[in-house]
């Protein structure tokens, strides 16, 4: 029965090839936990991918109900707050996950030989991440997201590239509800179908060149096929992922701060862990070098990391024996954990700082603990506030001077608040909600036809406006 | 050569597939559990339906002790939409009931949604949609609606004419109230 099933199947879709293929892939020197990283990349983005997917079914990318929408995710809707934490916790997984990668391919020369390109994908699917984190960092719009971003943004305005990039980016000078639209399309359309786009290339490159395996000849270990050993290594470590992911957004959910408010002058705006060493490498650089050191030096980096294949084009492959290149990858990291670490002493070490990030941490604590706010609709909030927008609106406005031709003031009195003929209007909707009003207006009840009040014949769009600026009365 | 790449894949050897089996088993297994919060996510609205229906104002009980055919009366109505909240207009029919109190109709056709409108030369209730039509008091007449139209629970309180609006189920022959 099995057996007929798969042969109906592979008939068709040629599936025994496909998982053959898949999982015969030689790997030379035999299994390792070495090379568990790529399959654990490909499992965070797609875990990325899923739980992204579910946070967009609440979602809403406008300055308006950004916010309100992910506090909704994060205080009401069922396993919400969990899927939320997978998704913020995933991001920085991911980041772990693909400097471990990186840190694997370089040791063990995995670049080499016919590698260029695989290594360039790889490079390319680097700065989508770290792109799909900077979008991504700004959609909750609490106040951490909205000041990180709009410092961040404003590397964009540098002289070289002109001001006007920074505007495209933003979609105005200011960080606004256009700004989210774009980082939203950017992080769940543009980005995402770039990034599977790379994957693609990316593993297509690997199995055809093929794994590099070891990077010394081990005698005596002939290589292996990716299954069965290769496959449980790398289920293994992604279900240690799975677990710390897991239990993490389970023990300690990831925490939603107060709407972003661009008028609080204190605030002082920290980014992720992974970007704090760039952050702190921009406080030596001041005035006219500054584009030295956002620009020049991080483009030579990333332009000698990316070409380190054409650079280093020997056959060597044993760490050891290529100390410059190792050397200079072990100095990268030390630079970035020293930039980091350093960082983070300097806010601890100016009191007036440590006190203003304990005050907005404990401000992102108090915000998370309090009950979820519904958003007022406009209209909700007009039906409230219709009193304050009086006169405002051009309904109310014409209203007016109907109440004003019409005689009305006559005996409710210039600002309808009433005379000794009739009585105050103040009030009047609540007495007569709804489409009432305008009824009573039209055709008075027998006891206002009673003390003088007279039937009001007029066209239609002129007794709405008379109920709106009636209704509006305080 | 086809018939050796057939006999290679089923391999020989039962360990292999047996952990091939315990592979799938176990990878289906965690694979389930992560789909939990995800399913609880997408269904949370299931269980968020009925929120507490609250009684709305429709005017002066006075002003309808003398109508003699249903009177259209907007309701404007709280809700909650999600993250938001939202009023809504709705609108109800006023008629006089046999023993002389308001009683309150939904203007929502039972059959598929409508809104129903009254006729006062033909004296009746006709939904404009599939040609429902329902006597004064909201009984069925004729055409496609399962049943009469949904009276809803009016009051008066001090004077005023209460009314909670509701919805009901559409197309089922009994009156059941969805939220």
């Amino acid at each position: 029965m099995k057996r007929q099933l798969g042969d109906w199947l592979d008939r068709r879709t040629g599936i025994r090839g496909l998982l053959r293929a898949a999982l015969d892939e030689p790997i030379p020197g035999g299994a390792s936990f070495a090379y568990v990283f790529g399959s654990a990349l490909l499992f965070l983005f797609l875990s990325q991918v899923i739980t992204g997917v579910f946070l967009a079914l609440y979602y809403v990318p406008s300055a308006d109900h950004a916010h309100t929408t992910v506090a909704y995710v994060v205080k009401v809707v069922s396993s919400g707050s969990f899927v939320h934490s997978l998704h913020v916790y995933g991001s920085s997984a991911i980041i772990i996950v693909l400097l471990l990668h990186i840190g694997q391919t370089i040791l063990f020369g995995s670049y080499k030989g016919y590698r260029e390109l695989l290594w360039l994908s790889g490079c390319v699917l680097m700065a989508l991440m770290l792109a799909m984190a900077f979008t991504g960092y700004l959609l909750p719009w609490d106040q951490k997201a909205y000041f990180a971003t709009a410092v961040s943004t404003n590397i964009f305005a540098l002289p070289l590239i002109g001001s006007w990039f920074k505007q495209f980016v933003r979609g105005g000078n200011e960080l606004g509800t256009l700004t989210i639209s774009r980082f939203f399309v950017a992080h769940v359309f543009l980005l995402p179908a770039a990034v599977f786009a790379f994957v693609g290339m990316h593993v297509y490159l690997f199995r055809r060149v093929g794994a590099a395996g070891a990077p010394t000849a081990r005698t005596g270990r002939a290589s292996t096929s990716f299954y069965p050993r290769q496959m449980l290594m790398d289920i293994a470590f992604t279900t240690v992922l799975i677990l710390a992911l897991g239990t993490l957004a389970w023990w300690l959910p990831a925490e939603l701060g107060p709407e972003a408010n661009a008028a609080d002058t204190r605030f002082l705006p920290r980014p992720e862990w992974y970007y704090v060493p760039m952050f702190q490498w921009l406080k030596y650089w001041e005035g006219q070098r500054a584009v030295i050191g956002i620009f020049v030096i991080p483009m030579l980096i990333g332009a000698l990391f990316a070409g380190l294949p054409f650079v280093d084009r020997g056959t060597e492959r044993r760490p050891w024996r290529r100390p410059f290149t190792v050397g200079l990858f072990a100095a990268l990291m030390l630079a970035l954990v020293t930039l980091g670490m350093t960082s983070y002493a300097q806010d601890r070490r100016d009191p007036a700082v440590a006190r203003q990030l304990d005050f907005q941490r404990d401000a992102m604590r108090v915000f998370m603990s309090q009950p979820f706010e519904p958003e007022e609709s406009a209209r909700s909030l007009r039906g409230a506030n219709a009193a304050l927008v009086a006169l405002s609106d051009p309904l109310v406005a014409h209203g007016r001077t109907i109440f004003e031709a019409q005689s009305c003031d006559a005996c409710h009195g210039a600002d309808g608040h009433g005379t000794e003929s009739a009585p105050s209007l103040v009030g009047a909707a609540a007495r007569h909600p709804s489409g009432e009003l305008s009824r009573v207006i039209r055709t008075p009840t027998a006891k206002m036809a009673d003390s003088g009040m007279q039937p009001l014949d007029i066209p239609d769009d002129d007794l709405a406006a008379l109920s709106a600026y009636v209704a509006g009365l305080k | 050569m086809a018939d050796v790449a057939d006999t290679t894949f089923h391999d020989p050897e039962p360990r292999r597939s047996f952990l091939a089996a315990l592979l799938a088993l176990g990878t289906s297994t965690v694979g389930a559990l992560l789909a939990i919060p995800l399913a609880r996510m997408a269904l949370d609205p299931l269980w968020r339906t009925t929120t507490e229906v609250l009684w709305s104002d429709a005017g002066p009980a006075k002003d309808f002790g003398v109508i003699t055919a249903p009177v259209k009366v907007q309701l404007t109505i709280e809700q909650r939409d999600g993250w938001r909240k939202v009023l809504s207009e709705k609108a109800v029919y006023v008629l006089k009931g046999a023993d002389g109190r308001p009683r309150a109709l939904s203007a929502v056709c039972p059959h598929l949604g409508c809104s129903i409108g009254w006729s006062d030369e033909k004296g009746q209730f006709v939904c404009p949609c599939h040609n429902g039509a329902f006597a004064a008091d909201g009984t069925l007449i004729s055409g496609p609606p399962p049943r009469g139209m949904d009276e809803l629970d009016a009051r008066i309180e001090e004077g005023r004419l209460k009314i909670r609006y509701q919805y009901f189920r559409q197309l089922v022959p009994t009156k059941e109230v969805l939220a």
